[in-house]
């Protein structure tokens, strides 16, 4: 198999913690296997992007690190992913927690039909935290977090609808900073935008890593280079190659690699 | 040539024409229907001029009638020779009309069909005079004085007409006072008389009268019952007042009729009155219908009981409906296991929207009436036994049956609205680690809001025209009280109510008086339509102003 050759960490000198770990990770749709035996870390504070042609499983794979995976119908998961030590798959997890302490960005901005204010304050008034004065701090430190503050700070109040397409994506982002994860799942957080709020996602990102572990998917290997510490690249459900950015796009092991970051495929 | 109309037919041009031809019919038809109404309802309150007619009678004899012309027809010829009428050979059809000559306590009467040929003479006295009167219907005739106490006070032109607007203004304040007092303070009284005798006999049923508490109900009792002797003296002194004036009339026959000051509603002289004034008197005949309670059988007065009713009726029920059916919807998109369990429910649920109502009426007399308010009356109201409290038709049986009835319209319409939630709206509000609940509650619910108004809309216009299944459960011909009063606890959801649309049925066809009826029915009908569109105005406007608010369906 494929996945045996795969490293389970990455090669490099000082290793950091592992915020999240996948151990022989399988994940079927009924029949039909999605994920052969995944063993991936996310180390902590670092960003890890996952690479591969589409249908390789790399977003199914980010959904399992919250569990996201859990609505949809028939589908079954093997192995385990450790969260600071224990399975996120065990008996008698809380989901809601887990997922509050591993947020998630979607490819399309999904902001909720209230006010810019009330969006990021959703996750917090789902913990029960409605005094104003928390609810503000915390709201304008996730919008500058997210890098929106200074475009929006005059219009809290007004719909989130309002902004354009990059600001929306950039105040999911700072819903999902605003409950203070540990980890941050971006699903190709900048598929659906025009180039310059791509690049304003990623000039965030690279900011967000000071405080938050980072996984992230995406379709573009420039954006993987410009923006990740670690790439894996995945394949038909496995993980194929897994390693510090630099290292994936100079020098692969792995011919599959090799023959995907140059553009034979995918 | 072919070839273009090969064409024409490929790009589907003639579907459009068909499909266009289509909406044009149903609006049409629309239309019609509401300018018929309209037009036939709304002309009733206009003052039509008084004729006096020469009438030749078939024995030759010659008779005045003073009324105004209802309705014109022709009639065959033929129809005539065979009741015996000397109609010349050559004619074909002769025309009739029908004169309103009122009256009715003089002649028995209050409608002439008057053959044409047979009027010799027609005249506008322009001191033709109309009374509307509390009952017996309109008079019509000629002021000749007023009389105080009996006598005649040889008022003349001006003067007269002075003295008459003086005098029925007084009797007009008399009569309001005297009603006021009968039916709210009166009215009260025997509210709470009742109510002490339940208490009364609530005690008994339990075997806890104790002397004591027998002797506070008696001077309860006692209280009210000196109440009640004021109020009535105070009553009977107003009476008497009202007893002094009469006015002196001539009928068109030469008779004299004397009626009193306090019969009078409203008078007017149709042919003296200029644009304005009768314009005046149409707007105020136009409030009253729609403000004042019903008189003579339905066939005189307003309808706001009525009115009044099904804005209750329908209010009420939506009230029900609503919560029921998007708890149900939510349920069964959100909840439960998507089977074979949960189709059939489904096809069940539309299928119950096909059940013709009037089994819903029985459904609802059988189940509401009997099974369930025979129990609330065992249970909580046996004092009043053998009289049903809500063992018996009533608003709240009325409305759960039209509830039941429109529940389907809202179920579907609230899973429509639920499925089309974006499913990265919910993944959005999961992944910040809300429960399923929570997500519904704070971000789906809110969201389909705009849905489930829909469902509201739809099931307020099938409701609000819905006669059938009420006649059953709970609607009469008339209601002595309103559902809602001064009286605690205020919503009397016991109570039998009025409905415009069985006042339609009522009037139209259970009425003595068809003739005098059938203006009001078509009145009646554009008031309902009336009703029913401000009742879906305000719903859709409420549901407008959700939707600015959650409009990312539309942006996604």
């Amino acid at each position: 198999m494929e996945s045996s050759t795969a490293q389970a960490t990455p090669q490099h000198n000082s290793q950091p913690g592992a915020a999240m770990e996948a151990r022989n990770l399988r994940l079927f749709y009924g029949e039909k296997q999605a994920l052969n035996g995944i063993n991936l870390q996310l180390l902590d504070k670092k960003v890890t992007a996952f690479i591969g042609p589409s249908g390789c499983g790399k977003s199914t794979l980010l959904r399992c690190f919250n569990r996201m995976n859990d609505l949809v119908d028939n589908c079954r998961i093997e192995g385990e992913i450790l969260l600071e030590g224990t399975d996120i798959y065990a008996p008698g997890v809380d989901v809601s927690e887990l997922r509050r302490r591993v947020g998630m960005v979607f490819q399309k901005p999904n902001p909720f039909p209230k006010s810019i204010y009330e969006n990021v304050a959703y996750g917090l008034r789902l913990q029960g935290i409605n005094k104003r004065r928390v609810l503000d701090e915390t709201v304008e430190w996730a919008l500058k977090g997210a890098a929106l503050w200074d475009e929006v700070k005059d219009r809290l109040n007004d719909s989130a609808f309002g902004l354009s397409g990059g600001q929306q994506q950039r105040l999911v982002i700072a819903r999902a900073i605003a409950v203070k994860p540990q980890v941050l799942l971006l699903d190709e957080p900048a598929s659906a935008l025009d180039p310059i709020s791509t690049l304003k996602i990623e000039e965030l990102i690279a900011e967000l890593k000071e405080e938050f572990t980072i996984a992230i998917v995406t379709h573009n290997m420039q954006q993987a280079a410009r923006v990740s510490d670690y790439t894996a690249f995945m394949y038909m459900g496995d993980l194929v190659e897994y390693g510090e950015t630099s290292l994936i796009f100079t020098n692969p092991v792995q011919k599959k690699t090799e023959d995907y970051i140059t553009g034979r495929y995918g | 040539m072919v070839n273009s109309m090969r064409q024409w037919w490929r790009q589907g041009e003639p579907w459009i024409w068909l499909n266009a031809a289509a909406v044009a019919v149903c609006v049409l038809m629309i239309l019609g229907l509401l300018m018929l109404i309209s037009a036939r309802g709304m002309s009733h309150f206009w003052p039509r001029p008084v004729l006096q007619v020469e009438y030749q009678q078939r024995d030759g004899s010659r008779v005045h009638f003073l009324g105004e012309v209802a309705d014109r027809e022709k009639v065959p010829a033929q129809i005539l020779r065979d009741n015996g009428e000397a109609v010349p050979e050559e004619v074909l059809q002769v025309e009739r009309l029908l004169l309103k000559t009122g009256n009715r306590k003089l002649t028995g009467k209050d409608f002439h069909w008057l053959l044409e040929p047979r009027i010799e003479r027609v005249d506008m006295p322009r001191d033709a005079m109309v009374v509307e009167r509390h009952e017996w219907g309109n008079f019509y005739g000629f002021l000749l004085d007023i009389l105080q106490d009996g006598q005649r006070q040889h008022l003349q032109g001006t003067a007269l007409l002075e003295a008459l607007k003086a005098k029925v203004k007084l009797a007009q304040a008399l009569y309001a006072q005297i009603k006021h007092i009968e039916k709210v303070e009166i009215g009260g009284i025997n509210y709470e008389m009742e109510r002490l005798r339940l208490k009364k006999r609530r005690h008994e049923l339990d075997g806890d009268l104790t002397p004591e508490l027998l002797q506070q109900l008696d001077e309860e009792r006692k209280a009210l019952n000196a109440r009640y002797t004021e109020l009535e003296k105070a009553r009977n002194v107003l009476l008497e007042k009202s007893t002094h004036d009469a006015l002196l009339f001539r009928t068109s026959d030469g008779r004299e009729v004397t009626i009193p000051t306090r019969a009078v509603v409203r008078y007017f002289q149709p042919n003296a009155m200029d644009f304005g004034q009768k314009i005046h008197h149409y707007l105020a005949k136009l409030w009253e219908f729609v403000s004042d309670e019903p008189r003579e059988a339905n066939t005189e007065g307003g309808i706001f009981p009525a009115i009044f009713g099904t804005v209750i009726m329908v209010i009420i029920m939506s009230i029900l409906v609503t919560p029921f059916g998007v708890i149900a919807a939510v349920y069964l998109r959100e909840y439960a296991h998507q089977g074979l369990l949960v189709r059939i429910i489904r096809i069940a649920v539309n299928n119950l929207a096909g059940v013709p109502s009037i089994v819903y009426g029985v459904f609802g007399l059988g189940f509401f009436v009997y099974a369930i308010g025979g129990s609330i009356d065992q249970l909580f109201f046996p004092e009043a036994l053998p009289a049903p409290t809500f063992g018996t038709g009533g608003l709240l049986w009325a409305s759960l049956t039209l509830a039941l009835l429109t529940l389907p319209v809202v179920i579907v319409s609230t899973e429509e609205g639920l499925s089309r939630i974006p499913k990265a709206i919910r993944e959005g509000s999961l992944a910040l680690g809300a429960t399923k609940a929570e997500t519904l509650w704070r971000t789906v619910l809110p969201m389909a809001s705009p849905a489930m108004m829909t469902g509201m809309i739809l099931s307020v216009a099938r409701a609000a025209g819905e006669v059938a299944p009420l006649m059953l459960v709970g609607v009469v011909k008339l209601a002595p009280t309103l559902p809602l009063d001064g009286n605690a606890p205020f919503l009397h959801l016991d109570r039998k109510f009025m409905h415009l649309g069985f006042h339609i049925y009522d009037v139209g066809f259970q009425s003595p008086n068809v003739e005098a009826a059938r203006p009001l029915v078509y009145a009646t009908a554009f008031l309902l339509v009336v009703v029913i569109v401000a009742l879906n105005l305000l719903a859709i406007y409420i549901r407008n102003r959700l939707r600015e608010r959650y409009r990312s369906l539309e942006q996604h």
